[in-house]
Protein backbone atom coordinates (compact mmCIF):
# COMPACT_ATOMS: atom_id res chain seq x y z
CA UNK A 1 0.00 0.00 0.00
CA UNK A 2 1.25 3.47 -0.89
CA UNK A 3 0.51 6.00 1.82
CA UNK A 4 0.93 9.17 -0.15
CA UNK A 5 0.31 10.33 -3.71
CA UNK A 6 2.95 10.07 -6.41
CA UNK A 7 5.04 13.19 -7.03
CA UNK A 8 3.92 15.02 -10.14
CA UNK A 9 5.32 13.15 -13.07
CA UNK A 10 7.40 14.63 -15.82
CA UNK A 11 11.03 14.88 -16.65
CA UNK A 12 12.84 15.81 -13.47
CA UNK A 13 16.08 17.59 -14.23
CA UNK A 14 16.91 18.82 -10.77
CA UNK A 15 17.14 17.42 -7.28
CA UNK A 16 16.85 20.48 -5.05
CA UNK A 17 13.90 22.88 -5.01
CA UNK A 18 14.36 26.60 -4.48
CA UNK A 19 11.89 27.95 -1.92
CA UNK A 20 13.03 31.58 -1.56
CA UNK A 21 15.88 34.03 -2.31
CA UNK A 22 15.50 33.58 -6.07
CA UNK A 23 15.86 37.30 -6.74
CA UNK A 24 19.65 37.14 -6.97
CA UNK A 25 21.92 37.88 -9.92
CA UNK A 26 22.38 34.94 -12.25
CA UNK A 27 25.77 33.38 -12.89
CA UNK A 28 26.63 31.22 -15.88
CA UNK A 29 28.53 28.02 -15.25
CA UNK A 30 29.10 24.78 -17.14
CA UNK A 31 28.46 21.29 -15.80
CA UNK A 32 30.24 18.57 -17.80
CA UNK A 33 30.31 20.93 -20.75
CA UNK A 34 26.64 21.98 -20.59
CA UNK A 35 26.01 25.68 -19.99
CA UNK A 36 23.55 26.27 -17.13
CA UNK A 37 22.49 29.09 -14.85
CA UNK A 38 22.98 29.37 -11.10
CA UNK A 39 22.43 32.20 -8.63
CA UNK A 40 25.13 34.33 -7.02
CA UNK A 41 25.70 32.99 -3.52
CA UNK A 42 24.87 29.39 -4.41
CA UNK A 43 27.23 26.71 -3.22
CA UNK A 44 28.46 24.53 -6.07
CA UNK A 45 26.27 21.77 -4.68
CA UNK A 46 23.15 23.91 -4.88
CA UNK A 47 24.11 25.23 -8.30
CA UNK A 48 24.56 21.71 -9.67
CA UNK A 49 21.58 20.09 -7.95
CA UNK A 50 19.25 22.80 -9.23
CA UNK A 51 20.30 21.72 -12.71
CA UNK A 52 20.99 18.00 -12.32
CA UNK A 53 20.02 14.95 -10.29
CA UNK A 54 23.46 14.07 -8.98
CA UNK A 55 26.92 15.43 -8.23
CA UNK A 56 29.24 12.53 -8.76
CA UNK A 57 29.49 8.79 -9.26
CA UNK A 58 30.65 6.56 -6.43
CA UNK A 59 34.08 5.04 -7.10
CA UNK A 60 32.83 1.82 -5.54
CA UNK A 61 30.20 0.88 -8.08
CA UNK A 62 27.06 1.66 -6.09
CA UNK A 63 25.78 4.43 -8.33
CA UNK A 64 25.28 8.14 -8.39
CA UNK A 65 25.68 10.39 -5.39
CA UNK A 66 24.31 13.82 -4.54
CA UNK A 67 26.06 14.67 -1.28
CA UNK A 68 24.95 13.77 2.21
CA UNK A 69 25.89 16.06 5.11
CA UNK A 70 26.20 19.57 3.58
CA UNK A 71 28.56 20.57 6.41
CA UNK A 72 31.92 19.46 5.08
CA UNK A 73 32.05 16.27 7.14
CA UNK A 74 31.17 13.38 4.80
CA UNK A 75 33.19 14.37 1.69
CA UNK A 76 30.51 12.82 -0.53
CA UNK A 77 30.21 15.91 -2.72
CA UNK A 78 33.61 16.14 -4.34
CA UNK A 79 33.55 17.55 -7.85
CA UNK A 80 36.33 18.85 -10.07
CA UNK A 81 37.01 21.86 -12.19
CA UNK A 82 37.98 21.37 -15.83
CA UNK A 83 41.65 21.89 -14.88
CA UNK A 84 41.48 19.02 -12.40
CA UNK A 85 41.15 20.92 -9.11
CA UNK A 86 39.08 19.02 -6.56
CA UNK A 87 36.36 21.02 -4.79
CA UNK A 88 34.05 20.17 -1.90
CA UNK A 89 30.76 21.24 -3.47
CA UNK A 90 28.86 21.91 -0.23
CA UNK A 91 31.34 24.46 1.11
CA UNK A 92 32.54 26.16 -2.07
CA UNK A 93 30.65 29.14 -3.46
CA UNK A 94 29.96 29.10 -7.17
CA UNK A 95 31.73 31.63 -9.40
CA UNK A 96 30.74 32.97 -12.77
CA UNK A 97 32.35 31.01 -15.58
CA UNK A 98 33.21 27.94 -13.49
CA UNK A 99 33.40 24.67 -15.36
CA UNK A 100 32.36 21.83 -13.05
CA UNK A 101 33.17 18.24 -13.91
CA UNK A 102 31.27 15.49 -12.09
CA UNK A 103 33.71 12.69 -12.99
CA UNK A 104 37.21 12.59 -11.60
CA UNK A 105 39.55 13.63 -14.42
CA UNK A 106 42.06 11.02 -15.52
CA UNK A 107 45.49 11.57 -14.09
CA UNK A 108 47.60 13.07 -16.86
CA UNK A 109 51.18 11.84 -16.88
CA UNK A 110 53.89 13.95 -18.42
CA UNK A 111 55.05 12.59 -21.77
CA UNK A 112 58.76 12.13 -21.20
CA UNK A 113 59.47 10.57 -24.57
CA UNK B 1 55.29 35.49 31.87
CA UNK B 2 53.22 37.23 29.20
CA UNK B 3 49.60 36.54 28.44
CA UNK B 4 48.78 32.89 27.82
CA UNK B 5 48.33 32.01 24.18
CA UNK B 6 44.79 30.68 23.89
CA UNK B 7 43.35 29.02 20.81
CA UNK B 8 39.62 28.45 20.43
CA UNK B 9 38.62 25.97 17.72
CA UNK B 10 35.13 26.63 16.38
CA UNK B 11 33.00 29.76 16.08
CA UNK B 12 29.60 28.33 16.93
CA UNK B 13 27.72 29.19 20.13
CA UNK B 14 30.39 27.61 22.38
CA UNK B 15 33.39 29.09 20.57
CA UNK B 16 31.94 32.59 20.35
CA UNK B 17 30.96 32.79 24.04
CA UNK B 18 34.31 31.30 25.02
CA UNK B 19 36.24 33.87 22.97
CA UNK B 20 34.06 36.67 24.31
CA UNK B 21 34.75 35.68 27.93
CA UNK B 22 38.50 35.50 27.23
CA UNK B 23 38.46 38.92 25.54
CA UNK B 24 36.56 40.41 28.48
CA UNK B 25 39.42 39.22 30.71
CA UNK B 26 41.92 41.07 28.52
CA UNK B 27 43.15 38.20 26.35
CA UNK B 28 43.36 38.05 22.59
CA UNK B 29 42.60 34.45 21.59
CA UNK B 30 43.01 32.94 18.14
CA UNK B 31 39.66 31.71 16.83
CA UNK B 32 40.02 29.00 14.18
CA UNK B 33 36.86 28.07 12.30
CA UNK B 34 36.31 25.88 9.26
CA UNK B 35 33.25 27.82 8.15
CA UNK B 36 33.24 30.96 6.05
CA UNK B 37 31.13 32.77 8.65
CA UNK B 38 30.68 32.52 12.42
CA UNK B 39 27.57 30.93 13.94
CA UNK B 40 28.40 27.23 13.69
CA UNK B 41 25.79 24.92 12.24
CA UNK B 42 22.81 25.86 14.37
CA UNK B 43 23.19 29.62 13.92
CA UNK B 44 24.73 29.33 10.49
CA UNK B 45 24.58 32.63 8.66
CA UNK B 46 23.11 32.88 5.20
CA UNK B 47 25.21 34.56 2.47
CA UNK B 48 25.30 38.37 2.45
CA UNK B 49 23.17 38.60 -0.66
CA UNK B 50 20.26 36.74 1.00
CA UNK B 51 17.49 38.79 2.58
CA UNK B 52 15.35 36.52 4.79
CA UNK B 53 14.91 38.09 8.25
CA UNK B 54 16.12 36.41 11.47
CA UNK B 55 12.59 35.41 12.49
CA UNK B 56 12.16 33.45 9.28
CA UNK B 57 15.56 31.78 9.50
CA UNK B 58 15.77 30.85 13.14
CA UNK B 59 12.13 30.84 14.35
CA UNK B 60 11.88 30.80 18.14
CA UNK B 61 15.69 31.06 18.35
CA UNK B 62 15.90 34.26 16.29
CA UNK B 63 16.89 36.49 19.21
CA UNK B 64 19.60 34.11 20.36
CA UNK B 65 21.01 33.80 16.85
CA UNK B 66 21.02 37.56 16.38
CA UNK B 67 22.64 38.12 19.78
CA UNK B 68 25.39 35.60 19.04
CA UNK B 69 26.13 37.10 15.63
CA UNK B 70 26.15 40.61 17.07
CA UNK B 71 28.56 39.53 19.81
CA UNK B 72 30.92 38.07 17.28
CA UNK B 73 30.73 41.14 15.03
CA UNK B 74 32.06 43.15 17.98
CA UNK B 75 34.65 40.49 18.84
CA UNK B 76 36.14 40.20 15.36
CA UNK B 77 38.58 43.06 15.85
CA UNK B 78 39.60 41.82 19.28
CA UNK B 79 40.50 38.23 18.39
CA UNK B 80 42.73 36.73 15.73
CA UNK B 81 39.96 35.26 13.62
CA UNK B 82 40.89 32.56 11.12
CA UNK B 83 37.79 31.59 9.10
CA UNK B 84 37.83 28.90 6.38
CA UNK B 85 40.65 27.29 8.32
CA UNK B 86 40.70 23.60 9.14
CA UNK B 87 42.32 22.45 12.39
CA UNK B 88 43.51 19.01 11.33
CA UNK B 89 45.94 17.85 13.98
CA UNK B 90 47.03 18.58 17.52
CA UNK B 91 50.46 17.54 18.61
CA UNK B 92 53.10 18.69 21.08
CA UNK B 93 51.35 21.91 22.03
CA UNK B 94 50.52 22.93 18.47
CA UNK B 95 47.31 23.10 16.52
CA UNK B 96 48.02 22.30 12.88
CA UNK B 97 45.78 24.32 10.60
CA UNK B 98 45.28 24.63 6.88
CA UNK B 99 43.86 27.57 4.99
CA UNK B 100 43.91 28.01 1.20
CA UNK B 101 46.18 25.02 0.73
CA UNK B 102 48.81 26.28 3.18
CA UNK B 103 49.45 24.67 6.52
CA UNK B 104 50.78 26.21 9.73
CA UNK B 105 51.44 25.10 13.30
CA UNK B 106 49.96 27.38 15.96
CA UNK B 107 51.45 26.97 19.45
CA UNK B 108 49.14 27.28 22.43
CA UNK B 109 49.22 27.40 26.21
CA UNK B 110 45.51 26.69 26.44
CA UNK B 111 43.31 25.11 23.81
CA UNK B 112 39.50 25.14 23.89
CA UNK B 113 37.98 22.73 21.39
CA UNK B 114 34.43 23.68 20.39
CA UNK B 115 34.15 21.33 17.44
CA UNK B 116 30.38 20.80 17.48
CA UNK B 117 28.50 17.74 16.35
CA UNK B 118 27.32 15.93 13.25
CA UNK B 119 24.25 13.77 12.70
CA UNK B 120 24.32 10.33 14.26
CA UNK B 121 23.33 7.80 11.63
CA UNK B 122 21.96 4.29 11.66
CA UNK B 123 22.16 2.72 8.21
CA UNK B 124 19.09 1.45 6.40
CA UNK B 125 19.10 -0.50 3.18
CA UNK B 126 19.24 2.00 0.30
CA UNK B 127 20.58 4.98 2.26
CA UNK B 128 23.39 5.37 -0.26
CA UNK B 129 20.96 6.41 -3.03
CA UNK B 130 21.29 9.98 -4.25
CA UNK B 131 18.66 12.03 -2.45
CA UNK B 132 19.30 10.67 1.05
CA UNK B 133 20.67 13.41 3.28
CA UNK B 134 21.28 13.82 6.96
CA UNK B 135 18.76 15.88 8.94
CA UNK B 136 21.44 18.49 9.53
CA UNK B 137 22.02 18.64 5.78
CA UNK B 138 18.31 19.10 5.15
CA UNK B 139 18.30 22.04 7.53
CA UNK B 140 21.45 23.63 6.07
CA UNK B 141 19.98 23.42 2.54
CA UNK B 142 17.04 25.45 3.76
CA UNK B 143 18.76 27.82 6.18
CA UNK B 144 21.89 28.66 4.23
CA UNK B 145 20.65 28.21 0.66
CA UNK B 146 16.82 28.51 0.76
CA UNK B 147 16.43 25.11 -0.88
CA UNK B 148 14.57 21.91 -0.07
CA UNK B 149 16.47 18.65 -0.62
CA UNK B 150 13.72 17.41 -2.96
CA UNK B 151 10.23 17.95 -4.28
CA UNK B 152 8.68 15.45 -1.90
CA UNK B 153 10.58 14.77 1.29
CA UNK B 154 10.31 12.08 3.97
CA UNK B 155 12.01 12.75 7.30
CA UNK B 156 13.01 9.63 9.20
CA UNK B 157 14.94 8.94 12.37
CA UNK B 158 14.48 10.32 15.84
CA UNK B 159 15.30 13.25 18.07
CA UNK B 160 14.27 16.87 18.32
CA UNK B 161 15.92 17.78 15.02
CA UNK B 162 13.53 15.44 13.18
CA UNK B 163 10.52 17.56 14.13
CA UNK B 164 12.33 20.89 13.94
CA UNK B 165 13.56 20.37 10.38
CA UNK B 166 10.24 18.92 9.22
CA UNK B 167 8.32 21.91 10.56
CA UNK B 168 10.84 24.35 9.08
CA UNK B 169 10.32 22.68 5.71
CA UNK B 170 6.54 22.92 6.00
CA UNK B 171 6.75 26.59 6.98
CA UNK B 172 9.04 27.35 4.06
CA UNK B 173 6.55 25.78 1.66
CA UNK B 174 8.25 22.45 0.98
CA UNK B 175 6.28 19.28 0.40
CA UNK B 176 6.80 16.97 3.39
CA UNK B 177 5.39 13.51 2.72
CA UNK B 178 5.80 12.06 6.21
CA UNK B 179 7.71 12.26 9.49
CA UNK B 180 8.72 8.79 10.63
CA UNK B 181 10.04 8.54 14.18
CA UNK B 182 11.60 5.29 15.39
CA UNK B 183 10.99 6.19 19.05
CA UNK B 184 7.69 5.04 20.55
CA UNK B 185 5.53 7.73 22.13
CA UNK B 186 5.60 6.00 25.50
CA UNK B 187 9.31 6.82 25.87
CA UNK B 188 8.49 10.51 25.65
CA UNK B 189 5.96 10.18 28.44
CA UNK B 190 8.48 8.38 30.63
CA UNK B 191 11.06 11.09 29.94
CA UNK B 192 8.75 13.96 30.87
CA UNK B 193 10.10 14.53 34.39
CA UNK B 194 13.60 15.11 32.99
CA UNK B 195 12.35 17.11 30.01
CA UNK B 196 10.55 19.44 32.40
CA UNK B 197 13.99 20.78 33.36
CA UNK B 198 13.47 23.14 30.40
CA UNK B 199 9.71 23.73 30.21
CA UNK B 200 9.89 26.37 27.47
CA UNK B 201 11.90 24.09 25.19
CA UNK B 202 9.50 21.24 25.89
CA UNK B 203 6.56 23.51 24.99
CA UNK B 204 8.28 24.43 21.73
CA UNK B 205 8.66 20.74 20.97
CA UNK B 206 4.95 20.08 21.47
CA UNK B 207 4.15 23.11 19.30
CA UNK B 208 6.33 21.75 16.47
CA UNK B 209 4.57 18.39 16.42
CA UNK B 210 1.18 20.12 16.58
CA UNK B 211 2.09 22.40 13.67
CA UNK B 212 3.06 19.40 11.54
CA UNK B 213 -0.22 17.66 12.25
CA UNK B 214 -2.17 20.86 11.54
CA UNK B 215 -0.41 21.07 8.20
CA UNK B 216 -1.68 17.59 7.40
CA UNK B 217 1.73 15.89 7.56
CA UNK B 218 1.60 12.23 8.58
CA UNK B 219 3.59 11.82 11.79
CA UNK B 220 4.24 8.21 12.83
CA UNK B 221 6.05 7.14 15.98
CA UNK B 222 7.51 3.78 16.92
CA UNK B 223 8.28 2.88 13.30
CA UNK B 224 10.92 0.43 12.08
CA UNK B 225 12.73 1.52 8.90
CA UNK B 226 12.85 -1.29 6.33
CA UNK B 227 14.32 0.23 3.20
CA UNK B 228 14.88 3.34 1.14
CA UNK B 229 13.79 2.28 -2.33
CA UNK B 230 15.25 3.65 -5.52
CA UNK B 231 17.97 2.96 -8.03
CA UNK B 232 21.67 3.56 -8.43
CA UNK B 233 20.91 5.65 -11.53
CA UNK B 234 17.95 7.76 -10.38
CA UNK B 235 18.32 7.86 -6.62
CA UNK B 236 15.61 7.79 -3.96
CA UNK B 237 12.06 6.83 -4.95
CA UNK B 238 10.46 5.96 -1.63
CA UNK B 239 10.68 4.76 1.94
CA UNK B 240 9.35 1.49 3.35
CA UNK B 241 8.79 1.12 7.09
CA UNK B 242 6.84 -1.04 9.51
CA UNK B 243 4.49 1.01 11.66
CA UNK B 244 4.06 0.54 15.40
CA UNK B 245 1.47 -2.18 14.76
CA UNK B 246 3.80 -4.10 12.47
CA UNK B 247 2.13 -3.18 9.18
CA UNK B 248 4.44 -2.48 6.28
CA UNK B 249 3.85 0.93 4.73
CA UNK B 250 5.42 2.80 1.83
CA UNK B 251 5.83 6.49 1.18
CA UNK B 252 6.82 7.82 -2.22
CA UNK B 253 9.38 10.59 -2.19
CA UNK B 254 12.45 11.79 -4.05
CA UNK B 255 14.41 12.76 -0.94
CA UNK B 256 14.93 11.47 2.58
CA UNK B 257 16.31 13.47 5.50
CA UNK B 258 17.47 11.08 8.20
CA UNK B 259 19.28 11.14 11.52
CA UNK B 260 19.19 9.81 15.06
CA UNK B 261 20.12 12.81 17.15
CA UNK B 262 23.74 13.97 17.08
CA UNK B 263 27.23 12.76 17.86
CA UNK B 264 30.09 14.98 19.03
CA UNK B 265 33.07 15.62 16.78
CA UNK B 266 35.76 14.25 19.07
CA UNK B 267 38.70 13.59 16.73
CA UNK B 268 40.68 16.65 17.86
CA UNK B 269 40.15 15.83 21.54
CA UNK B 270 41.38 12.34 20.71
CA UNK B 271 44.48 13.67 18.93
CA UNK B 272 45.14 15.89 21.97
CA UNK B 273 45.18 12.57 23.89
CA UNK B 274 42.15 13.31 26.06
CA UNK B 275 40.78 10.29 27.92
CA UNK B 276 37.40 8.91 26.84
CA UNK B 277 34.68 7.06 28.72
CA UNK B 278 31.73 4.98 27.54
CA UNK B 279 28.35 6.64 28.03
CA UNK B 280 25.80 3.87 28.56
CA UNK B 281 22.74 6.09 28.15
CA UNK B 282 23.62 7.04 24.59
CA UNK B 283 25.86 4.02 23.79
CA UNK B 284 28.87 6.00 22.65
CA UNK B 285 32.38 6.96 23.76
CA UNK B 286 32.69 10.55 24.95
CA UNK B 287 35.67 12.58 26.11
CA UNK B 288 36.05 12.50 29.86
CA UNK B 289 35.51 16.02 31.14
CA UNK B 290 35.89 17.34 34.62
CA UNK B 291 34.45 20.52 35.99
CA UNK B 292 33.83 23.33 33.50
CA UNK B 293 35.18 21.45 30.48
CA UNK B 294 38.65 20.49 31.73
CA UNK B 295 39.86 17.31 30.04
CA UNK B 296 42.34 14.74 31.31
CA UNK B 297 45.08 16.73 29.52
CA UNK B 298 46.25 19.92 31.25
CA UNK B 299 45.69 22.95 29.01
CA UNK B 300 43.05 21.26 26.85
CA UNK B 301 39.39 22.16 27.39
CA UNK B 302 36.15 21.18 25.69
CA UNK B 303 32.87 23.03 25.29
CA UNK B 304 29.62 22.69 23.39
CA UNK B 305 28.25 19.73 21.46
CA UNK B 306 31.79 18.57 20.65
CA UNK B 307 32.07 17.57 24.30
CA UNK B 308 28.57 16.19 24.84
CA UNK B 309 25.42 16.97 22.88
CA UNK B 310 23.61 19.43 25.12
CA UNK B 311 22.30 21.80 22.45
CA UNK B 312 22.97 25.40 21.49
CA UNK B 313 21.93 27.15 24.72
CA UNK B 314 24.13 24.84 26.76
CA UNK B 315 26.95 25.38 24.28
CA UNK B 316 26.88 29.11 25.06
CA UNK B 317 27.09 28.30 28.76
CA UNK B 318 29.77 25.68 28.18
CA UNK B 319 31.86 28.12 26.17
CA UNK B 320 31.78 30.61 29.03
CA UNK B 321 32.56 27.90 31.58
CA UNK B 322 35.55 26.63 29.63
CA UNK B 323 36.88 30.17 29.26
CA UNK B 324 36.52 30.73 33.01
CA UNK B 325 38.34 27.44 33.61
CA UNK B 326 41.20 28.63 31.38
CA UNK B 327 41.31 31.96 33.20
CA UNK B 328 41.26 30.31 36.60
CA UNK B 329 44.03 27.88 35.65
CA UNK B 330 46.16 30.81 34.47
CA UNK B 331 45.60 32.65 37.74
CA UNK B 332 43.19 35.29 36.49
CA UNK B 333 40.55 36.54 38.88
CA UNK B 334 37.25 34.76 38.21
CA UNK B 335 33.90 35.52 39.83
CA UNK B 336 32.75 32.50 41.82
CA UNK B 337 29.16 33.74 41.65
CA UNK B 338 29.32 33.75 37.87
CA UNK B 339 30.83 30.26 37.85
CA UNK B 340 28.19 28.92 40.21
CA UNK B 341 25.36 30.50 38.23
CA UNK B 342 26.59 28.97 34.99
CA UNK B 343 27.09 25.55 36.56
CA UNK B 344 23.55 25.56 37.94
CA UNK B 345 22.17 26.42 34.50
CA UNK B 346 24.31 23.73 32.91
CA UNK B 347 23.02 21.11 35.35
CA UNK B 348 19.48 21.81 34.10
CA UNK B 349 20.68 21.45 30.53
CA UNK B 350 22.21 18.10 31.37
CA UNK B 351 19.02 16.86 32.98
CA UNK B 352 17.13 17.84 29.84
CA UNK B 353 19.77 16.12 27.68
CA UNK B 354 19.22 12.90 29.60
CA UNK B 355 15.49 13.30 29.02
CA UNK B 356 16.07 13.57 25.28
CA UNK B 357 18.32 10.49 25.33
CA UNK B 358 15.51 8.60 27.06
CA UNK B 359 12.75 9.92 24.81
CA UNK B 360 14.62 9.48 21.52
CA UNK B 361 16.94 6.49 21.96
CA UNK B 362 19.63 5.34 19.53
CA UNK B 363 17.79 2.51 17.71
CA UNK B 364 20.31 -0.25 18.39
CA UNK B 365 17.70 -2.94 17.75
CA UNK B 366 17.83 -2.10 14.03
CA UNK B 367 21.31 -3.58 13.77
CA UNK B 368 20.18 -7.19 14.10
CA UNK B 369 17.66 -6.75 11.27
CA UNK B 370 20.03 -4.90 8.93
CA UNK B 371 20.24 -7.09 5.81
CA UNK B 372 23.67 -8.36 4.74
CA UNK B 373 23.48 -6.37 1.51
CA UNK B 374 22.75 -3.03 3.25
CA UNK B 375 25.64 -0.60 2.98
CA UNK B 376 27.12 0.43 6.34
CA UNK B 377 30.01 2.53 5.02
CA UNK B 378 28.69 4.96 2.41
CA UNK B 379 32.22 6.12 1.53
CA UNK B 380 33.34 2.79 0.14
CA UNK B 381 30.08 0.83 -0.21
CA UNK B 382 30.99 -1.75 2.44
CA UNK B 383 28.00 -3.81 3.53
CA UNK B 384 26.77 -5.19 6.84
CA UNK B 385 27.60 -8.65 5.44
CA UNK B 386 31.22 -7.64 4.75
CA UNK B 387 31.55 -6.40 8.31
CA UNK B 388 29.88 -9.48 9.79
CA UNK B 389 32.27 -11.72 7.85
CA UNK B 390 35.27 -10.03 9.44
CA UNK B 391 33.75 -11.07 12.74
CA UNK B 392 32.71 -14.61 11.83
CA UNK B 393 35.62 -15.53 9.55
CA UNK B 394 38.48 -13.52 11.05
CA UNK B 395 37.41 -13.41 14.67
CA UNK B 396 37.49 -9.60 14.86
CA UNK B 397 36.06 -8.09 18.05
CA UNK B 398 37.47 -4.56 17.95
CA UNK B 399 36.54 -1.51 15.85
CA UNK B 400 40.01 -0.48 14.66
CA UNK B 401 40.91 -4.06 13.77
CA UNK B 402 37.70 -4.34 11.74
CA UNK B 403 38.58 -1.07 10.04
CA UNK B 404 42.00 -2.42 9.09
CA UNK B 405 40.56 -5.62 7.66
CA UNK B 406 37.36 -4.54 5.91
CA UNK B 407 37.77 -0.74 5.71
CA UNK B 408 34.58 0.27 7.58
CA UNK B 409 35.65 3.64 8.98
CA UNK B 410 38.62 3.94 6.60
CA UNK B 411 36.86 6.05 3.96
CA UNK B 412 36.89 9.75 3.41
CA UNK B 413 34.35 10.61 6.16
CA UNK B 414 36.74 8.80 8.53
CA UNK B 415 34.01 6.91 10.32
CA UNK B 416 31.83 9.89 11.15
CA UNK B 417 28.75 8.30 9.61
CA UNK B 418 29.44 4.57 9.97
CA UNK B 419 31.50 4.40 13.18
CA UNK B 420 28.72 4.03 15.74
CA UNK B 421 26.59 1.67 13.66
CA UNK B 422 29.65 -0.33 12.61
CA UNK B 423 30.57 -0.89 16.25
CA UNK B 424 27.02 -2.09 16.94
CA UNK B 425 27.15 -4.51 13.99
CA UNK B 426 30.43 -5.95 15.28
CA UNK B 427 29.09 -6.19 18.84
CA UNK B 428 25.93 -7.94 17.71
CA UNK B 429 27.74 -10.36 15.42
CA UNK B 430 30.38 -11.14 18.03
CA UNK B 431 27.93 -11.28 20.93
CA UNK B 432 29.89 -8.80 23.02
CA UNK B 433 28.85 -5.49 24.65
CA UNK B 434 29.42 -2.56 22.29
CA UNK B 435 31.80 -0.83 24.72
CA UNK B 436 34.16 -3.80 24.32
CA UNK B 437 34.31 -3.13 20.60
CA UNK B 438 35.86 0.23 21.44
CA UNK B 439 35.88 3.29 19.25
CA UNK B 440 37.63 4.34 16.07
CA UNK B 441 40.77 6.27 16.94
CA UNK B 442 40.92 9.82 15.62
CA UNK B 443 43.55 10.14 12.91
CA UNK B 444 45.28 13.19 11.52
CA UNK B 445 44.42 14.84 9.25
CA UNK B 446 40.87 14.78 10.65
CA UNK B 447 39.61 15.69 7.18
CA UNK B 448 41.22 14.96 3.82
CA UNK B 449 43.97 17.37 2.77
CA UNK B 450 45.16 17.80 -0.79
CA UNK B 451 48.60 16.38 -1.43
CA UNK B 452 49.48 19.84 -2.79
CA UNK B 453 48.98 21.40 0.66
CA UNK B 454 52.31 22.77 1.74
CA UNK B 455 53.81 24.04 4.96
CA UNK B 456 54.78 27.58 5.77
CA UNK B 457 58.51 28.14 5.76
CA UNK B 458 59.42 29.71 9.08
Amino acid sequence: MIDNPRPTSGLISQRFTRLAETDRPRVRIAIDGHAVEALAGDTIMVAVLNNARHLRVSEFGDGRRAGFCLMGACQDCWVWTADGTRLRACTTVVEHGMHIVTKQPEAAWANLA
Amino acid sequence: MGQPRVIVIGAGPAGVRCAQTLVEAGLRPIVVDENRRDGGQIYRRQPDTFTRPYAKLYGTEAERAQALHASFDVLRARVDYMPETLAWNISEGNVHVTCNGRTRALPYDALVICSGATDRLMPVKGWHYAGTYSLGASQIALKAQACAIGRQVVFMGTGPLLYLVASQYVKAGANVAAVLDTSPLIRRVAALPKLLARPAVLRNGFALVASLKRAGVQVLTGVTPVEITGSAENGVQGVVIRDSRGNERSFECDAVGMGYHLRPETQLADLARCAFRFDHETRQWLPEVGEDGRTSVPGVYLAGDGMKVLGADAAEIGGRLAALAVLKDFKFRVSDDELQGLRTEQAKMDRFRRGLAQAFPWPVEQVAALPDDAIVCRCEAITAGDLRRTVSEMGVREANRAKALCRVGMGRCQGRYCGHAGAEVIAHAAGVPVEQVGRLRGQAPVKPLAIATYGEVE
